[in-house]
């Protein structure tokens, strides 16, 4: 579940003395297991309401809630545990060029501590079930874009986690691998995990109902 | 529905049901050797840092040499000056008066005193040729020939240094009046805050190195994070850690910092013992007077038994310092991350 209330979200701007306002009042809800469109053209917000959902930045007005979690007021060291649960597919993938397609899917699961022989069955499984079964081993620089995004639609999946935020995940793959894309997604969704997908693709989302949020200027607008 | 039915509609092969997949609590931990998540053996080089941290070991070691030898400098000059004495008789020859065997002379009745007390370890009435020797350089050479009525020079070492001096002085002058009794304590002394200075000035380049090593791993440190900044953007919004994100670069910092003490106590190691042999005279002297003290070597080496111990003990300092360092300037980093 994410509830946001009043939150406002301004970044630090070099050379200026007051900060540059991204978000401005933004307040809504999505309940566990709800899917939700996150619309808006290049600059709306939709990638800084994303990274306020995925922890990398906290709020500096209002109120943001994840997972059960405060996150205004929550500690610290809390937060990483918060991590865990929550997948993310970024809009550039941010796989790790060192690592195989492999490691870069076990990342989470190793993260998290779990036990080497179930990371091997798990992710030589999940990595089958994206397609790149024949590329466990593939360094993200010698994959298409496609298979990338696919890498990082596995990473993001791999905890089964219960938030699921995904920056316009189908951005590299053709018409038909994102349909398919987007029939997982809401799976995913009706099994449990809340999803929130950000795109620019109206069509897309048009095509596959589910309430929307859209977002002009950094203000959620009707 | 279930997951297989999406199955049959993709192209991807979903598994029999991929979100189902268990994750058992077991925390076994394993992680695949050389498994190296954040991409520390290209941010964290192993070229620059080791070589720093050698050559901070390499001085590290002269600089504990240093100390070791002032030390035992220190030690020698207390206590073999300390227990130098020296005693002076004048009119030598002639016939001590009072108790004893009849017809000695004045320098037979101190020396058998002398030789007789406990507290003396050695007196040696210097020969007419070694008088001669001490007293060239002020009176020439053949001082005889100048006819001065010189006194007769007993150099005397003590067992027990300072404490039956005065006593040894009142009994001398009692058997031959006139007699000098002088103790080498101000050049003992002087000596020996000369040898406590260079024993302050090494371990204040101990320190200064110990500081240097320490600001060299942080700022390599520093480099291999702003190196691997995305990486660890990455892995701490998948849910590391500051502890998972500290312990990956102190690994590598102290293998780098082992690598590096180890090397720079090995290159150490013939420049101590050519040192040691330069300045071998001064340890023999310090080994008889010493005994078998911390700054004794062990037989058939010239470096003390303490140096030897530190050798090795270098690549675990530089291993604690990579360590510690690592982690505390890692986790100050990691706090501007939420």
């Amino acid at each position: 579940m994410v509830r946001f209330e009043h939150v406002g979200l301004s970044y630090p701007a070099p050379g200026r003395r007051s900060a540059a306002a991204v978000l401005h009042d933004v307040s809504f809800r999505v309940p566990e297991g709800g899917f939700r469109w996150l619309l808006g053209t290049s600059g709306a917000g939709k990638t800084s309401l994303l990274r306020l959902m995925y922890l990398a930045i906290r709020p500096t007005e209002g109120r943001l809630s994840v997972l059960e979690t405060d996150i205004t007021s929550a500690r610290r060291g809390m937060l990483a545990n918060l991590r865990r649960r929550i997948g993310v597919v970024f809009q550039d993938f941010r796989l790790l060029p060192h690592l195989s397609a492999f490691d870069n899917v076990a990342l989470p699961l190793r993260i998290a501590g779990r036990s080497e022989g179930q990371i091997r069955a798990d992710v030589a499984e999940m990595l089958r079930w994206v397609g790149l079964a024949g590329k466990l081993e593939s360094p993200p620089e010698t994959l298409s874009g496609g298979e990338q995004q696919r890498v990082a639609i596995a990473r993001a999946v791999i905890t089964r986690p219960r938030l699921l935020l995904a920056d316009e995940p189908t951005g590299n793959l053709d018409e038909a691998q994102a349909e398919r894309l987007m029939r997982l997604l809401q799976e995913l969704s009706r099994l449990g995990t809340t999803v929130v997908v950000a795109t620019h693709n109206e069509a897309l989302a048009s095509r596959h109902g589910a309430p929307a949020l859209r977002l002009e200027h950094g203000r959620l607008v009707p | 529905m279930a997951i297989n039915a999406v199955a049959s509609t993709h192209r991807f092969p979903i598994p029999r049901n991929p979100m189902l997949i268990r994750h058992p609590m077991g925390r076994s931990r394993l992680r695949p050797p050389g498994f190296d998540d954040l991409g520390l053996e290209r941010a964290l080089s192993d070229r620059l840092l080791p070589f720093l941290v050698a050559a901070m070991a390499f001085l590290a070691a002269l600089a504990f040499g240093g100390f070791l030898a002032a030390a035992g400098l220190a030690r020698h000059w207390q206590q073999g000056a300390e227990a130098a004495v020296t005693v002076q008789v004048p009119d030598p020859s002639a016939v001590a008066a009072g108790g004893g065997v009849a017809g000695t002379t004045r320098l037979g009745r101190v020396l058998a005193l002398l030789r007789a007390d406990p507290a003396v370890a050695r007196a040696h009435a210097l020969t007419a040729a070694e008088l001669d020797a001490l007293l060239r350089p002020w009176l020439g050479r053949d001082s005889g020939r100048l006819a001065l009525p010189l006194p007769a020079v007993i150099a005397v070492s003590l067992a027990r240094p300072t404490a039956t001096l005065q006593r040894l002085g009142k009994s001398l002058r009692e058997a031959a009046p006139g007699t000098l009794v002088e103790s080498h304590g101000v050049w003992v002394r002087r000596l020996t805050v000369l040898a406590q200075s260079l024993q302050a000035s090494a371990a204040i380049a101990l320190l200064v190195v110990t500081a240097v090593a320490i600001a060299v791993v942080a700022v390599g440190t520093h480099a291999g994070l702003a190196a691997s900044r995305e990486a660890i953007e990455i892995v701490h919004v998948l849910g590391a850690t500051d502890d998972y994100i500290a312990a990956r670069f102190a690994a590598r910092a102290t293998r780098l910092a082992v690598l590096g003490g180890g090397a720079g106590a090995l290159a150490a190691l013939p420049v101590l013992l050519t040192l040691a042999g330069l300045a071998a005279p001064f340890g023999r002297l310090d080994t008889a007077a010493a005994g078998s003290g911390p700054a004794a070597g062990f037989p058939g080496t010239a470096l003390p038994t303490l140096l030897w111990l530190a050798l090795p003990l270098l690549p675990l300092g530089a291993a604690a310092i990579g360590y510690l360092t690592a982690q505390v300037t890692v986790r100050h980093w990691l706090r501007r991350l939420p």
